[in-house]
């Protein structure tokens, strides 16, 4: 297994001089695109017999909006802990619907990820392209290059809004017929904005904001671990 | 002459052919189909935003209920995921347990699936046989889990216990008689590994019953002979994976390509079809049923032998004994932070998948070293096989619709997720 990545790392070393992004985390090879070079970048992963990645086994869409936000601080002793369950530090996990702002970071807050597959050397890779804007993410759509990125493309537009240019028919796929927003994005609420029922008075469906009350009963912590330090991952055998 | 004009149909999403809830809205000439566009999404719960929310360990069951007829087989690929990850060791005891429980799986989910194609196309008695072995089936999960469906059994690093050595009994009732009930209870009298040997020594002759119903006969072959083919590059290009892909003559299947847990200490053989048609589709998977009892044999063989621990011991990751915590400080101390805080995977990205009895089973799993994922991403091995229902369906007829949603095996849990 690993010296069949380690070729295949060599041989898109071979094939994107100019990418410095390329490298090998885990089991596969993962590589960074621009929008503009994705097309392009596909074609050659398809169609060059040293790479062949003929299969799109997935595409989804990630947001990196609260990344490496906590909700207790774990590196400092402090009197607030107790309160860590009731004073929420991030969006969207503790209390809903207050406005709070997302973290501005420099990095893009959206990122498509499509595994790859390549029948002929057994291998698989990660093709992670970044939407440049925040705001009105686009990326190029891979349906000319594989047939089945339509319905991926459709549910990460429908999850995340990402839109990808070029695509035949980007409609909404996995949320009800005339829903507003992107759920899987970090700033909605994991209990959503409304819900429906049937109103015996009305004789119809109707829908009313959330009343239901969140509540977390794990908070979201990230502990330094020596076993894990910086950027490193275990090796299969040193437990 | 009137002249007739297209028109469109809605299919489901209450039709019992529908296998769930799709969603078809069907564009007629007359009665062949000249567009099939599937709307989905009426079972889209929000598994992959739910684990978001909790512990790693807590999303486990969430993972039963995405393909609920191949239960375990998800939690497989949710697990590997993990461990991959945490680079944790699984005990080779567990991954035979891993091994033979997704092979049990994968028979339990292709029963299901030959009960219910047939039933759909017209086949009445095929139901009937499968769901008698699918019982036995579901007893080993019971007896394993205590859940004959949603079993949650297995763990980062291990399965949650060992088998039991004793099979769960009947018990006599208004709607079981006495003699019935020890009847019943006659192959469960000794260990759990007694009964799935039993079962397996008798599983053969049935899927001989079942080919003996289906496999000649004149109504089925028109019914599914040359109904939805696919040539080996579209099924590449449109992403498909498991006996769909097999089902086209290409040879790939995870458990040999890129072995897991034992696959690659195991004899078992890959079946592939030549025509890539709803048939050849068909008799992939009944011999995949006869290659999963063979391995499930292997496995038994093993698991009588060898003894051993069945999940790490590594308490960072997987609770202590219950015994350990009354005498042990340190052992209290790793239960307690495992149960209120769960364990934090290193930061980065893993993709995990397993041969699924759909396809291929991904998890994407980002971490950003927190206690909860930062994002999973499910790969649903059906996924890609509705989305190809369009292409596969144009100029056939209405009625071999439901055959191609019954030989695409659709199961609208994974789907819609």
């Amino acid at each position: 297994m690993s010296t069949r990545v380690e070729h295949m790392l060599d041989a898109l070393q071979a094939a994107f001089p100019d990418n410095q992004s390329i490298a090998l985390s885990l089991d596969l090879v993962v590589m960074d695109v621009a929008p503009d070079q994705l097309i392009e970048t596909a074609h050659k992963l398809h169609d060059d017999p040293a790479l062949s990645f003929k299969q799109l086994s997935d595409l989804c869409g990630v947001d990196y909006a609260t990344y490496g936000r906590d909700e207790w601080s774990t590196d400092t002793e402090n009197m607030a802990s107790f309160s860590r369950a009731v004073n929420a530090s991030s969006v969207g996990s503790l209390t809903f619907n207050t406005g709070m702002e997302l973290p501005q970071t420099d990095q893009p807050r959206f990122v498509v990820a499509s595994h790859l597959l390549s029948l002929d050397h057994n291998v698989r890779m990660r093709l992670r392209c970044a939407a440049t804007d925040d705001n009105m993410p686009v990326v190029p759509s891979l349906t000319p290059v594989w047939s089945n990125a339509d319905w991926y493309e459709r549910e990460a537009f429908d999850l995340f809004g990402i839109l990808f240019d070029g695509h035949s028919d980007l409609r909404r796929l996995l949320t009800d017929y005339g829903f507003t927003g992107h759920p899987f994005r970090k700033d909605f609420p994991l209990i959503g904005n409304v819900e429906m029922r049937y109103d015996s008075v009305k004789e119809r469906v109707v829908y009313e904001p959330v009343s239901i009350e969140p509540r977390v009963l794990v908070p979201r912590v990230i502990r330094e671990d020596s076993r894990y330090s910086a950027g490193e991952t275990p090796k299969k055998n040193d437990a | 002459m009137p002249e007739i004009r297209n028109y469109t149909l809605n299919f489901g999403p209450q039709h019992p052919a529908a296998h769930g809830v799709l969603r078809l809205v069907l564009e007629m000439d007359g009665e062949v189909v000249e567009r099939a566009d599937p709307h989905i999404g009426l079972l889209h719960r929000g598994t992959e935003k739910l684990a978001e929310s909790k512990p790693y360990n807590q999303s486990i069951g969430y993972m039963d209920r995405l393909d609920y007829v191949s239960m375990m087989c998800n939690e497989h690929g949710y697990v590997l995921a993990i461990e991959k990850l945490l680079g944790v060791e699984v005990p080779l005891r567990a991954q035979y347990i891993r091994v033979m429980f997704d092979e049990i799986t994968r028979i339990l989910n292709h029963l299901m699936w030959l009960g219910a194609h047939g039933l759909d196309i017209g086949a009445m008695s095929i139901f009937l046989y499968c769901f008698r072995e699918r019982e036995d089936l579901m007893d080993c999960y019971e007896a394993v889990s205590g859940a004959r469906l949603h079993a949650t059994y297995y763990r980062p690093g291990g399965v949650a216990r060992d088998l039991p050595d004793r099979m769960p009994q009947y018990e006599s009732s208004r709607f079981t008689s006495k003699s019935a009930a020890s009847k019943l209870n006659e192959t469960r009298q000794g260990s759990m590994l007694d009964f799935i040997e039993d079962f397996v020594q008798r599983f053969p002759k049935c899927v001989d019953e079942y080919e003996t119903l289906l496999t000649d006969n004149r109504i089925w072959k028109q019914r599914t002979v040359g109904i939805g083919v696919v040539t080996p590059e579209r099924a590449l290009q449109l992403g498909f994976t498991g006996p769909m892909l097999r089902g086209s003559n290409i040879e790939w299947d995870l458990r040999k390509k890129q072995p897991y847990e034992v696959y690659d200490q195991l004899d078992f053989d890959i079946p592939v079809g030549t025509n890539g048609d709803s048939y050849d589709r068909y008799l992939v998977r009944i011999e995949e049923m006869r290659q999963s009892n063979r391995i499930i044999k292997q496995c038994i063989d093993w698991l009588r032998v060898n003894d051993g621990p069945v999940l790490t011991e590594d308490h960072k990751i997987a609770p202590p004994k219950r015994g350990d915590m009354k005498g042990d400080m340190e052992s209290l101390i790793h239960h307690f932070k495992l149960f209120t805080e769960g364990f934090c995977l290193p930061e980065g990205e893993s993709y995990a998948a397993v041969e699924h009895p759909k396809g291929e089973f991904g998890c994407f799993l980002v971490s950003d070293g927190a206690n909860k994922p930062y994002r999973l991403k499910v790969r649903a091995a059906g996924f890609p096989h509705l989305a190809a229902l369009d292409e596969m369906a144009r100029g056939h007829m209405l009625s071999d619709v439901v055959a191609l949603i019954g030989t695409q095996d659709i199961v609208f849990g994974e789907i819609d997720r």
